[in-house]
Order: structure tokens, then C-alpha cells, then sequence
């Protein structure tokens, strides 16, 4: 949950009480948004996104994650702009999509950097020194790079890691900082010899059985298919349009 | 014994080929041509408990669904948040059809026709892996409308969530799929009786479905043949911390902790001793080394005043301090409190607040008193476990090392005294995770 206000220090006079006005959320003297016209100006393409999302629901408003990720990758983060075309679209208030926006740590309801580097700080990968990481992770950013210390991203057999524009990296050492930003900047895949989707299973009966199959790589998912193929073996199998056969003695279950 | 690891590596197992080359939906073909009471049957007989945290049994739970023709929704939890967890992600990564088929059986067992993936925002490289085999599933005729000529249909939506812990808990991720913010329902009505857009809705973790085409292959009771007698079958394990091998482990019910610790994940480094260990994620009362024999199952661990969980194991060794590891929980659990029930919200900010007391030297003994109280007065007051999930793990590391606690008092209030503390909080810098800056 990220609760804007929260995260910035809270502006204090110098004996610690707090400056009127830090807690004031809205405008009172402004009338309260209200839901825009249909009509409102969005781009073709954020509005088909958006009504794919919302077909997909029994009940429109489910599509309102999608729609925010949608807008906030189109804007960079969920601008006031943003937010009106998304609320133009679903006709639903901007304070709906606004109070969805703030709950959730991925959308940004700031101008931030477009690049993300979410540094996983939870306890497995601070264990391993993540917080030597973010120091240096934070140190090697420039403006085009937003670094932030995340919750538990579900990698902590690659403590420590991160997740930047959502490729899984790790483990991590401080000397990688600038790697990643360099990576990032120069438009290569991240860090590509330490990342999560080329690595295989712990499991040491399973690293067994895997070198029967070669070494697990993106590059060639399929690579070992040959002959095995949804056309070659339909004669011994049935596929997925054959009739189910229903076993007569259906009455014994 | 390896049912979901099975083979887990080979390439290509996430695209439809490979996986039907493996007979895989053979299993959804079985389940189809039975009735669907008999599928449920097996899956009751399996006595297969929910492998996302609070291991209730999935047949009983498939059990509550009231039967009739409304609009009934099956979940499927791939929030996996707990600190620790990771065996979702490899699952949903490698071997997503096994997923998309557990999701099909259990849906014609339970009369579902409606059925949705909740996946992590974070896990972006899954969710695409898995809305592909889902396509793929789809276009092969395995979802959709009349699924291999059965009467079964079955619409099947892969939703991306936006980041939020809370979102793991059932009723706050079906707030958060009906699109709003996450908070946690009161129950009952339990979601079996009341959920997603108000109708009955089954919610099963990752693992758990995908356990489900195992059970119709074996049998139920042959499954139930695996593990112990109340913690049936194979459990994923997540191994981190410090140890030298982390990652996901594959391990029948009841295996020794020890071995799992140090057996398959190498155990500490070298010249480091296991300090302590929380056997079912973060959340978990920690156990300590006195504890490794213990059987890893739901029961033992019930016994020895912890959980079993999400079998998430996170090893701390004796180069880390108590205070640091209960320093990190706590921030955690106060940053992702969504606020609603209030011994949560503020039982989790106080508890960082007396830690960091501990820390600046301003502490007593009594301090520790107070935590435990606050502790025991969030566990069981709010509507989710949220606030639970924090108070546990800390009110257990209070009674477990308090004299190290203690000494870390008397330690920091003499580094305090002879001013080598100064500025440990300064005034007004908000930590990232530790909510509002306390006021002085």
C-alpha cells in the first residue's frame, strides 16, 4: 500500500509539530470530480485495451488494475491525464481509480522514471545483503532509472535480487549497479547470465533427470519437439477433439 | 517422489506439445467421462490440504459449495506474497498446462463454470508464460464451451494484480479483482457461501490445483498413501536464507527437517550455525536449531506452536541479530497493514516504534513486555491474519530470545549514554517501510 502522503517526510516546524495543511486531501473549494464524458479524447489504443480488459468481467469495474497498468504504461505513471481517460472509458469517478491507483505499490501516482528497479529488501535477500545492494543499486541510478526497495518479490533463491522492468535478476552484488543501468540505458536485456528464467530446478533429482534434455535456454524452447508434435502422434493418442469414451460402470463411483 | 517437479525442467513444457507429449490433459479427459461427485470424491480422498498458508483440506472446501445452477467462480491464488514463497512462480514458469488442467478438473468437480488466475503484478515473464498456454488450451479445445464434447464449459481469465501483500489473502484478493482496493472481507460468509461478485467461489493456491490432476491419476487414496496420515502427499518447499543451496525442493510430507535444511539445501556455510528458522514463511512462529528434527508436516509443526504454512523455510545464522530479523518483519507487515481493522494498523507501527526504541537506546526491559502484550492483542482481533502474520513471528522471537533481546537493550543504551548513537532515527526521514515518522 502506498499512501502517497506517507512516504514523503511530513513537513514539521522545528519542535516537531506537524505545517497545517500536509493532511489536506482535497481541494474543498473545487466541486468534486465527477464521471467524465464518454466523448472525452483518449488515444485509439488505450481505449481498445481498456475495453478488451472490461469484456472480460462479468462486472466492468474488475478491470480497473488493467486498466491503470494500460494508462501507466502508455503515460509513464497515472497522471491526472491518465487517470480522466480511464475514467472517461469505464465511466466510473477518478477518485474511484485514484483510490484504487494509491493502494497498490506498482502504480505510480507521481512522475517517476520509466525504467523501474524494484531491489527486493525483504528478510530472505537482506539475509544475503540486499541492503548493501540498494545502497549501491541507489547510488548507480540516474534520472532515467526509478529505484525502489520492494516487498518480497518471490525470489529468494536468488537472494539478492530485483526486478527491473520486471525481468527477475540475481544474485545480486553490488558491483552489478552499474551493469544494470548501463544494460538498461543502452536498451540490452538486463544482466543476461544472472537472470531467473534461465535457471533450473534446486531440486537435485530433478537437476538430474534435466540433463536428459540439455541445458534449459529461452532461446530454444521447443528445440526438442521434433517427431513429437501435436501432428505426429495423433494415431496413438487421441487428441483433443476425439468423443470422451464414458466407462458404463459409472454407477460403482 | 516427484509429482510436480516431475520433469519440471525440460524445455518447452510450458508450450501445449510437449505437455500433451507427456500426457498431459489426459487427466481432464478422465476426470470428465466421471461424474463430477466422483471427482470431488477423489480429491476428498486425497485429504489434500491447501498449499498456500492455512492448509485446510481442498475437498471439504469444494465440499461448502452450495450445488445448483447460480453463477459459481473458482480462484485461483497466484498472489503468492509470503516472504519466502517461491514455488508458485517456478510451477506457473515451467509447467503451466498442469496449472490450467488442475483449474478444469477442480471447476467440473465443484460445477464452476467461471474461473479466474490471480497473478502477482510482479511476476510478468509468468503471467505472460501462462495467458499463452491459456490461449493454447483454449485454441486445442481444453477450455471454453463443451470441453471435449463433455457438458463441462469452463471461461478461464488471467488477471494481473498491481503489488499489494494483502491481495494474497482470499478475501482481499477477491476485492481486488472485483476492482477495488484491497481489503480484507468479514467472514463469515466465507467465500464458499459468499464471494467473488457475491456468488460461491472456491479459492485454491497454485500448488494445490495443480496437485489435483496427480489425484485423479493415482487415485485418491493412493495419494493419500504419500506423507503422513493427516498431511497427505508431496509439498513443495522453498528453501532460503542462509543457506547454500536455496530453491525449491520437492519433498513427501513428513520428511525431517534437517534433512530438508541440510540434506537438500546444503545447510548453512561454513563455520555458521542455524540460529534460528521460520518454517512456514515469515509469518511463521520461528523455530530454533533445538527444533530441526522435527517432521516437516502441518501437524508436527501445529504441535511445536508453529505452522507449516506456505512451506516457505527462511534460515537465519548466527551472523545475524534477532533485533535486525524482527526489525525487517515487523517493517514489512506495518508497511503492508491496508488499514482497515485497527489493531492491526496501529499494533504493527507500535511494534516497529519499540523496536527502533531498542535500537535508538531508549528501551527498558519492559519494552519487551509491551510488545508481547501488543502482540497478543492483534492475534485473533482483526478481520484478516495480516496483523496475526506479524504478531506471531515477533511475540515468538520475544519468548524465544529474550535475553539476547535484553542485552541488545543494555548494549544500545550505553552506545545511547556515551553518544556514539546520535543519529540512528533523525527526526523526520521516513523510512521507506516503516509508515508515518513517529512524532518525538
Amino acid at each position: 500500500m502506498s499512501f502517497a502522503g506517507i512516504r514523503r517526510p511530513v513537513p514539521r516546524f522545528g519542535h516537531g509539530s506537524r505545517v497545517p495543511g500536509w493532511d489536506e486531501a482535497v481541494d474543498l473549494t473545487k466541486d468534486p470530480a465527477v464521471i467524465p464524458e464518454p466523448s472525452t479524447p483518449v488515444p485509439d489504443e488505450l481505449r481498445e485495451q481498456i475495453v478488451a480488459a472490461m469484456a472480460k468481467y462479468p462486472d466492468r469495474r474488475s478491470a480497473t488494475i488493467p486498466a491503470l497498468h494500460a494508462a501507466q504504461d502508455l503515460h509513464g505513471w497515472c497522471s491526472p491525464e491518465a487517470i480522466t481517460q480511464v475514467a472517461a472509458v469505464m465511466q466510473v469517478t477518478p477518485a474511484y481509480l485514484i483510490s484504487v491507483a494509491t493502494f497498490y505499490d506498482m502504480f505510480k501516482t507521481e512522475p517517476r522514471p520509466r525504467n523501474d528497479v524494484y531491489v527486493c529488501t525483504n528478510i530472505s535477500c537482506s539475509l544475503r545483503g540486499a541492503d548493501e545492494f540498494f545502497e549501491a543499486m541507489l547510488a548507480a541510478a540516474t534520472d532515467e532509472v526509478d529505484v525502489r526497495s520492494f516487498e518480497c518479490l518471490g525470489a529468494c533463491d536468488i537472494a539478492p535480487m530485483a526486478s527491473v522492468n520486471g525481468e527477475y535478476v540475481g544474485p545480486l552484488e553490488p558491483a552489478d549497479a552499474p551493469r544494470i543501468v548501463e544494460d538498461l540505458l543502452a536498451g540490452r536485456p538486463v544482466l543476461a547470465d544472472k537472470q531467473l528464467r534461465h535457471r533450473p530446478c534446486a531440486d537435485p533429482e530433478v537437476a538430474a533427470g534435466a540433463r536428459d534434455f540439455g541445458p534449459p535456454s529461452a532461446e530454444t524452447p521447443q528445440a526438442d519437439i521434433a517427431g513429437f508434435g501435436p501432428e505426429g502422434d495423433t494415431a496413438d493418442r487421441p487428441g483433443p477433439t476425439a468423443a470422451i469414451e464414458k466407462p458404463v460402470e459409472e454407477s460403482d463411483q | 517422489m516427484k509429482l510436480l517437479f516431475e520433469g519440471i525442467d525440460e524445455p518447452g513444457l510450458n508450450t501445449l506439445p510437449v505437455y500433451e507429449r507427456r500426457g498431459g490433459y489426459e487427466m481432464l479427459r478422465k476426470a470428465l467421462s466421471m461424474e463430477p461427485e466422483a471427482v470431488l470424491q477423489q480429491i476428498v480422498d486425497s485429504g489434500l490440504r491447501g498449499r498456500g498458508g492455512a492448509g485446510f483440506r481442498m475437498g471439504q472446501k469444494a465440499s461448502f459449495l452450495p450445488s445448483g445452477d447460480m453463477e459459481k467462480y473458482l480462484v485461483c491464488n497466484a498472489d503468492e506474497s509470503e516472504p519466502g514463497t517461491f514455488k508458485d512462480r517456478e510451477l506457473m514458469q515451467k509447467s503451466p498446462h498442469m496449472l490450467i488442467e488442475g483449474i478444469a478438473i477442480s471447476s467440473w468437480a465443484a460445477g464452476i463454470r467461471r474461473a479466474f488466475i490471480y497473478i502477482r503484478g510482479e511476476y510478468a515473464h509468468q503471467a505472460d508464460i501462462l495467458e499463452a498456454a491459456i490461449a493454447e488450451a483454449l485454441e486445442a479445445g481444453y477450455l471454453g464451451e463443451n470441453i471435449l464434447g463433455s457438458p463441462h464449459s469452463l471461461k478461464l481469465v488471467l488477471h494481473r494484480g498491481a503489488g499489494a501483500y494483502i491481495c494474497g489473502e482470499e478475501t482481499g484478493l477477491l476485492d481486488s479483482l472485483e476492482g477495488k482496493r484491497g481489503n480484507p472481507r468479514l467472514k463469515p460468509p466465507f467465500p464458499a457461501i459468499e464471494g467473488l461478485y457475491h456468488g460461491p467461489t472456491l479459492i485454491n493456491n497454485v500448488e494445490t490445483l495443480s496437485t489435483v490432476p496427480h489425484i485423479i491419476r493415482m487415485g485418491g487414496k493412493e495419494y493419500a498413501g504419500l506423507g503422513t496420515e493427516t498431511s497427505t502427499g508431496t509439498k513443495l518447499v522453498s528453501v532460503s536464507g542462509d543457506v547454500q543451496r536455496p530453491g525449491n525442493y520437492e519433498i513427501e510430507l513428513g520428511m525431517p527437517s534437517r534433512e530438508i535444511i541440510f540434506g537438500l539445501a546444503g545447510g548453512t556455510f561454513p563455520g555458521r550455525e542455524v540460529k534460528f528458522w521460520f518454517p512456514g514463511g515469515s509469518s511463521s512462529p520461528v523455530l530454533t536449531k533445538d527444533d530441526l528434527d522435527l517432521a516437516y508436516d502441518f501437524d508436527t509443526m501445529a504441535k511445536a506452536g508453529t505452522m507449516l504454512g506456505s512451506g516457505a523455510i527462511i534460515v537465519v545464522d548466527d551472523s545475524h541479530t534477532v533485533l535486525e530479523v524482527a526489525m525487517k518483519v515487523a517493517k514489512f507487515y506495518a508497511h503492508e497493514s491496508c488499514g482497515k481493522c485497527v489493531p492491526c494498523r496501529e499494533g504493527t507501527n507500535w511494534t516497529v516504534k519499540m523496536l527502533e526504541r531498542i535500537q535508538s537506546g531508549e528501551a527498558t526491559p519492559m519494552d519487551l513486555d509491551i510488545m508481547a502484550s501488543v502482540c497478543e492483542q492483534i492475534i485473533g482481533n482483526c478481520l484478516c491474519v495480516l496483523g496475526d502474520a506479524m504478531a506471531m513471528p515477533i511475540g515468538s522471537m520475544v519468548a524465544k530470545f529474550r535475553g539476547e533481546l535484553e542485552a541488545e537493550i543494555e548494549a544500545a543504551r550505553e552506545r545511547a549514554a556515551s553518544g556514539a548513537l546520535e543519529d540512528v532515527i533523525p527526526l523526520g526521514v521516513a523510512d521507506e517501510h516503516a509508515g508515518p515518522v513517529p512524532v518525538h
